[in-house]
């Protein structure tokens, strides 16, 4: 049997979410766009979503705006901003732990000329708010931190950020793509005014999201065309995946506290399990502040990048925070930015539980690791091979 | 068993690998990634226009139609160590190297098989055409040429030792070019018709001097195109753009008309020795870090010798010295002994032993 420890990169559909994207697809095809008995039925499939997503989130439904997930709703969020306020400002700041969705986004915005400036956090992975307080001026148009970090789960202090990005009467946004579904997120307690989130984190489908962007919040389209979505963003909707995520979001709402509980015990469990069977470990990020499903490992002495695989031999799915998907291995950011040296972000594995995660397959996963840790030490003391 | 396969994309190691999962073996496939190649020289970036990542793509597809998981294990840091690193210090001292060699021994069977084993595999196989038996009466691992001669690389396989022959595995080996492409063809893998690589994988621009004065720019030093007895003939632009036995790029309009080719680099004075294709003929080369597959030879033995991949093995008696060295004299003269190439002793089609010319 293998086991899946990877939520954090994507979730299985809820049995529900799958019928409803399945049903949608099928019976409500028609566009949403238009006048007729097909086009209401698929509207009308697409409030309920609204509506439930908003339940989620705190928010009011007309202030979320769909799009094909995470990685659009921040580039949404900063390219809406940053065009609606040029000329007049010229400064964006966001957190150096960000995913790649906001970081290459500045990035790319830094070329056109925008000033950028990122946030250090501690080594507990946390921002300080007196870091932004050091770095926000009036000229900063827009300031973006994540709710929960997706390599180690710590939460950042939102609110706190917020209020100082609103003194300056700076825009506020927050990917919480890592944090919808999985503790309470209410978006006027968080007091921001943009919020990306992603439907396939919460056991919903992936090629849907949203940004919920708070009425009267000034910002410009980046994706133009008809006037789908109050024409703030154009295109046809993605209905069927729009519709499951809608009952995924329903699915949250009512088992989130429920679920953060169950997944923090088998989390703690998994957790306290393998640095006490496996020698030279520690957990990154600060233990009291992180998502309930997260923790994220050094294994001394270990390439991750080896005991991944050797994991996936054995059928355990987990992840490293280092990108190698393009081919080039570098180190994880967010550990680096926590000020660990070298080896130690090129030994970290993320275990990351949900919806169908079990208590056997925490002990299963503890089970393994010593055997395949200690393989790996070998190899680091000496090679295997006599080869000269 | 389980094996390692070590799939680069091309249709060798991708019939190796579905060869071996179809006999029921436990196979992971791998592909190494080896330098970063989306490092362009302009700093732009253009969409699909990225060679290696294709052959990486190329080896998941093969992958996936064959059943098997992949993962591409990132060696940039240990191919510059082993082969780059040697490559460019070679051209550096007027030596010619040969990169291929140097990967397979000191990096698919040392980095990658210490890797394959704690992945709980028992050998590293690849897409070599070359025959690894096991000989009973001694219990050595014996290596052998592929049986296709068009395709033979048991040459840049000459310095695995018992331990590392004793876990190579090479299913090609005994096929021929034609066959593994029907074999790719039948099985419709989606490399059955690409073409073979010809050209070192990191340099696949092939402008070599570039890349060598890019990594050590102290080569560049001009110096003088000496003759024999040391007159002058020219200039040149440093010593890493020529290798023994080259005849084209002196820019030396020869007063006789007799072409002129490189007869030895002398880097310490920066000179490159140039002669008629006469002078290039030896008689005898020694070898360092010379790998015996048999058995150290005693005495001196009778062996066919290869000094370089195209060369047809020359008649000849090698023997062994102390520290890993031996000398070889062959029975006729032979162009182009080129120092830091392969010199590989066979008997009709089991290697001996090799090592590396002086």
């Amino acid at each position: 049997m293998r086991v899946y420890f990877d939520y954090n990169a994507t979730t299985p559909l809820s049995p529900a979410a799958l019928d409803a994207v399945v049903a949608t697809a099928r019976d409500d095809f028609g566009n949403a766009s238009s006048v007729h008995h097909f086009g209401q039925r698929a509207k009308a499939a697409m409030d309920d979503a609204r509506s439930q997503l908003a339940a989620l989130i705190g928010g009011d439904p007309s202030e979320i705006v769909f799009t094909s997930g995470g990685t659009e709703a921040d580039n949404f969020a900063i390219r809406g901003v940053a065009e609606a306020f040029e000329p007049s400002r010229h400064h964006l700041i966001a957190s150096a732990i960000e995913h790649e969705a906001v970081l290459n986004t500045l990035k790319a915005l830094a070329k056109r000329g925008w000033r950028t400036t990122l946030l250090p956090v501690d080594q507990s992975g946390i921002v300080s708010p007196d870091r932004l307080r050091d770095a926000i001026t009036d000229d900063t148009a827009l300031v973006s931190v994540m709710h929960a970090n997706n390599e180690i789960g710590t939460i950042q202090p939102i609110a706190e950020l917020a209020a100082i990005a609103h003194e300056h009467r700076a825009l506020m946004h927050t990917d919480a793509v890592q944090s919808v579904g999985k503790i309470p997120v209410d978006v006027r307690t968080l007091g921001v005014d943009l919020l990306s989130l992603s439907a396939h984190k919460f056991n919903g489908p992936k090629g849907a999201g949203a940004l919920w962007i708070k009425r009267g919040t000034r910002m410009l389209p980046i994706l133009t065309g008809g006037k789908h979505e109050r024409s703030r963003r154009a295109g046809t909707e993605n209905v069927p995946a729009i519709a499951g995520m809608g009952v995924a979001a329903r699915e949250a709402s009512l088992k989130a506290l429920s679920e953060g509980r169950r997944l923090a015990l088998l989390r703690d469990r998994l957790e306290d399990g393998i640095l006490r069977a496996v020698p030279g470990t520690a957990v990154n990020g600060a233990p009291g502040v992180r998502v309930p499903n997260t923790t994220n490992i050094s294994f001394d002495r270990v390439e991750a990048e080896s005991l991944l695989i050797a994991l996936d031999l054995e059928g355990i799915a987990v992840s490293t925070g280092s990108a190698c998907s393009s081919g080039t291995l570098e180190p994880s950011h967010v550990l680096k930015a926590m000020g660990f040296p070298p080896h130690r972000t090129q030994n970290s594995l993320r275990f990351s539980l949900g919806l169908f995660s079990t208590e056997d397959e925490v002990d299963r996963v503890i089970g393994v690791l010593p055997r395949l840790v200690d393989k790996l030490r070998g190899l680091s003391r000496k090679s295997l091979v006599d080869s000269r | 068993m389980r094996i390692v396969v070590a799939m680069s994309g091309g249709v060798d190691s991708s019939v190796a690998a579905a060869l071996l999962a179809e006999q029921g073996h436990d196979v992971i496939g791998v592909s190494m990634q080896l330098y970063d190649a989306s490092e362009t020289s302009n700093g732009v970036r253009t969409f699909g226009s990225c060679c290696s990542l294709d052959d990486l793509h190329d080896a998941r597809k093969v992958a996936a139609a064959i059943g098997i998981p992949h993962y591409i294990l990132n060696f940039e840091r240990q191919f510059d160590e082993h082969v780059v690193s040697n490559f460019v210090k070679e051209y550096a001292s007027g030596r010619t190297p040969l990169p291929c060699a140097h990967c397979n021994g000191d990096l698919k069977f040392s980095t990658l098989l210490d890797r394959a084993l704690a992945f709980g595999a028992d050998a590293v196989a690849t897409g070599h055409y070359a025959r690894v038996e096991r000989d009973e009466a001694t219990g050595r691992h014996l290596l052998l040429r592929g049986l296709d001669p068009s395709k033979d690389q048991s040459y840049f396989l000459s310095s695995l030792t018992q331990t590392q022959l004793a876990r190579a595995w090479f299913p090609v080996g005994g096929l021929s070019k034609e066959t593994v492409r029907d074999i790719a063809r039948r099985r419709i893998l989606p490399v059955a018709d690409k073409p073979d690589s010809q050209e070192i994988c990191f340099i696949p621009d092939h402008d070599y001097s570039s890349f060598v004065a890019s990594r050590a720019p102290g080569v560049t030093r001009d110096g003088a195109i000496v003759d024999a007895a040391g007159r002058v003939l020219g200039s040149h632009g440093g010593i890493h753009r020529f290798t023994v036995g080259q005849r084209k790029g002196l820019g030396l309009s020869s007063p006789t008309g007799t072409p002129m080719y490189v007869l030895a680099l002398h880097p310490a004075e920066r000179q490159v020795v140039v002669g008629p294709k006469s002078a290039l003929e030896r008689t005898t080369l020694t070898a360092s870090g010379v790998n015996w597959i048999l058995e150290q030879p005693r005495h001196p033995i009778r062996i066919a010798a290869q000094i370089r991949h195209r060369h047809h093995p020359a008649a000849g008696t090698v023997t062994a010295l102390g520290d890993g060295r031996a000398s070889l004299t062959f029975d006729e003269p032979q162009y182009a002994v080129t120092p830091g190439q392969a010199v590989v002793f066979y008997e009709d089609d089991v290697v001996v032993g090799g090592g590396w010319i002086d």
